[in-house]
């Protein structure tokens, strides 16, 4: 295996007298996508800056291509930051913002020409270039922050939210868009959002943090598929969630006992989320609104679980149908059903069974 | 559901009517007491001084002629020559305490400003004077300067040109330091950090995004410490004495010592001729009305 392209070691950041990074650690690997991603204060940011060079860690190290970063200015390290506002120069074209970074580090004009010409063909604005920056649309203006940090070829590139000044429509073509030249420039990228899915389509690996501390990582289908926590579980994609006590174990399933509900089975796996399951253990069964089936007969098919519950209210969202599904006073769950042509549709008040097998869910200690 | 339809309508309307008379009492205020007396001033330029004073009106160029001689010309140069050095000065000093106030912590930036406009509070003639007790040869400034024992003999300050640009610089500096602040404060801190990250060092960083970006604020200062230097009157009478004359007090000098008041004119005029001239190209060549500066504010 060479050298990663970042590592970083027990990185810790106090702002104040708050934790922001907290002993945080991970590696990337060279043309590797990698997001992290929490909600607002987790600590994404911090870290993000922190590899850019603009504050320094209280403890812990950054290695670039394996040198330390220690005590390096931003100006002498070799990653370039997309900012989440873009933060072009308002007073430069785009050929000109494109290029500062190569003219700071004296590239010969003739290469800067035919550099930046290539980065603006890139990102598809090369009929753009003597516009100032307030002259282009929101879209156009991350495009141009994205060839001022790719021409530049660095060992990283950071992104700061980088679509979260889009609008919707946009955000869904900038995505894809992103990932196909991050394929193709083959440069590693390291991306901070707080928007799961985003992070989810154009990553290879995610790191969910929260308080400063990075709770898992993994590929898009781990940290989705199988959570390590309840936090992972509900911040990425929706979560319904039963909370209850084991009391049968047996290889990989355990039967969970809920008030009011008949007996559950799920599916656990010791060492992500569980040291060990015995009789007693509290536990939290975490399951997809899309995983979980609706039908009105109770023996329709064989399902592992089967629980009766009301549909609480329908919303009809185009492509799938929203449910609210009531098991008691305080469990209410979310059903998500394809919208297939209308031949399986609920109505608020109707009376259902909720359907779904062992492996459908995961049970997680608190 | 007629709300948000009719509201977006009436702005609509209230935008296209405009509405001039409340301009009225500003118009007037300036035709009566503004233009009319510039006028005045302009026709008594051509006129020439009586026999005791007066003004007598007999169109003549006399008075334009002999700002020509080389004594006048000489004060308008000293007059020139002082109130640029005052701006530079101004703008060394007050660029970096601008910066230092605009990056301090909010809560602080208000007591900093607070310090920079409080001589305001004092009249600028009783601040002169004090002053005149500092820079005088037994004043504050030799006695620290000869205990120290930076210098073995008082030097004379006081009645020099170095005691008009001192109190030019120290009277004005605030009128740097305001738009500069407002300039700098505005400035988008992640610009800054995108230059850097972009393998700019401090020099780079300063004179290609942050200089450009707050040039605005950097002519504004300008303007309005050079405009009132050039035209300075209580500092150099004060602090200059009889030998440093300015402009200012060729005027006054005019007007209430030799009463020559159709001179006094032609001075004047000639004195707002070159600032208005010179700050327009001040202005062209600086770019305040640029398209780029235009597009930045968006």
């Amino acid at each position: 295996m060479g050298t990663s392209s970042v590592e970083v070691r027990d990185l810790v950041k106090y702002h104040g007298a708050t934790l922001a990074v907290d002993h945080c650690s991970f590696s990337v690997q060279p043309g590797e996508f990698f997001s992290l991603i929490g909600p607002s204060g987790s600590g994404k940011t911090t870290t993000l800056r922190l590899l850019a060079g603009f504050d320094q860690p209280d403890q812990g190290e950054i290695l670039i291509e394996g040198r330390s970063m220690q005590h390096i200015a931003p100006n002498h390290r070799p990653v370039n930051l997309v900012f989440q506002n873009y933060a072009l120069f308002p007073h430069l074209t785009v050929f000109k913002n494109v290029a500062f970074g190569l003219e700071m580090r004296r590239i010969a004009l003739s290469d800067v020409k035919s550099r930046v010409g290539a980065a603006l063909d890139m990102v598809k604005l090369h009929d753009k270039t003597d516009r100032f920056p307030s002259q282009l649309s929101g879209g156009e203006q991350q495009r141009v922050a994205l060839a001022r940090a790719l021409v530049n070829r660095p060992a990283v590139v950071l992104l700061d939210e980088p679509l979260g000044a889009l609008d919707q429509q946009l955000r869904q073509d900038m995505r894809m868009e992103l990932k196909a030249i991050q394929e193709q420039v083959g440069l590693t990228f390291i991306c901070v959002t707080h928007h799961q899915e985003e992070a989810l389509t154009m990553s290879d690996r995610v790191a969910v943090m929260n308080h400063g501390r990075i709770l898992q990582i993994g590929s898009p289908r781990d940290i989705y598929e199988s959570p390590g926590s309840v936090f992972v579980a509900s911040f990425v994609g929706h979560s319904n969630q039963l909370t209850g006590r084991v009391d049968e174990v047996h290889a990989a399933v355990c039967r969970i006992h809920v008030p009011g509900l008949p007996p559950i089975v799920a599916r656990y796996q010791v060492n992500l989320s569980i040291s060990s399951v015995s009789v007693g253990t509290p536990i939290t069964l975490a399951i997809r609104p899309e995983r979980v089936d609706l039908s009105r007969k109770p023996h329709e098919s064989g399902f592992d679980n089967r629980v009766p519950a009301r549909i609480e209210k329908a919303i009809y969202n185009g492509s799938d149908m929203h449910y609210w599904l009531r098991f008691s006073d305080q469990i209410v769950w979310t059903a998500r059903v394809v919208n297939g042509g209308g031949q399986k549709e609920f109505t608020a008040g109707e009376s259902v069974y909720v359907g779904w097998n062992a492996g459908d869910g995961v049970a997680l200690t608190q | 559901m007629t709300g948000p339809a009719s509201t977006a309508s009436s702005h609509h309307s209230i935008r296209h009517r405009r509405t001039y008379w409340p301009l009225i009492p500003a118009v007037l205020w300036m035709l009566v007491f503004m233009l009319l007396p510039l006028l005045l001033v302009f026709a008594m330029s051509f006129a020439s001084r009586g026999l005791y004073g007066g003004v007598q009106w007999a169109f003549s160029l006399t008075n334009y002629t002999m700002l020509f001689d080389s004594l006048y010309l000489w004060i308008y140069g000293r007059s020139v020559l002082l109130a640029a050095a005052t701006t530079t000065i101004c703008l060394l000093i007050g660029y970096p305490l601008a910066y230092f106030i605009a990056r301090a912590p909010t809560r602080w930036q208000g007591v900093w400003l607070l310090l920079v406009v409080i001589p305001f509070w004092t009249n600028f003639l009783v601040r002169t004077y004090a002053w005149m007790f500092l820079l005088r040869t037994e004043g504050l400034l030799n006695t620290v300067l000869l205990n120290v024992g930076v210098i073995r003999t008082p030097v004379d300050i006081l009645y020099t040109d170095w005691a008009v640009l001192i109190g030019l610089v120290y009277g004005y500096l605030p009128f740097m330091v305001l738009p500069l602040y407002a300039a700098i404060e505005r400035l988008n801190r992640s610009v800054v950090e995108a230059a850097w990250d972009l393998y700019a060092n401090g020099w780079s960083v300063f004179w290609r995004v942050m200089f450009p970006l707050t040039k605005p604020g950097v002519i504004a200062g300008c303007l309005l410490v050079f405009i009132p230097s050039v035209g300075a009157y209580i500092t150099p009478d004060l602090l200059g004495g009889a030998k440093t004359m300015m402009v200012g007090n060729l005027i006054q000098h005019e007007y209430l010592v030799i009463r020559d008041w159709p001179f006094g004119s032609a001075i004047s005029f000639v004195l707002m001729a070159v600032v208005v001239l010179g700050v327009l190209a001040y202005i062209k060549r600086g770019g305040v009305f640029d398209d780029v500066d235009v597009k930045e504010r968006r």
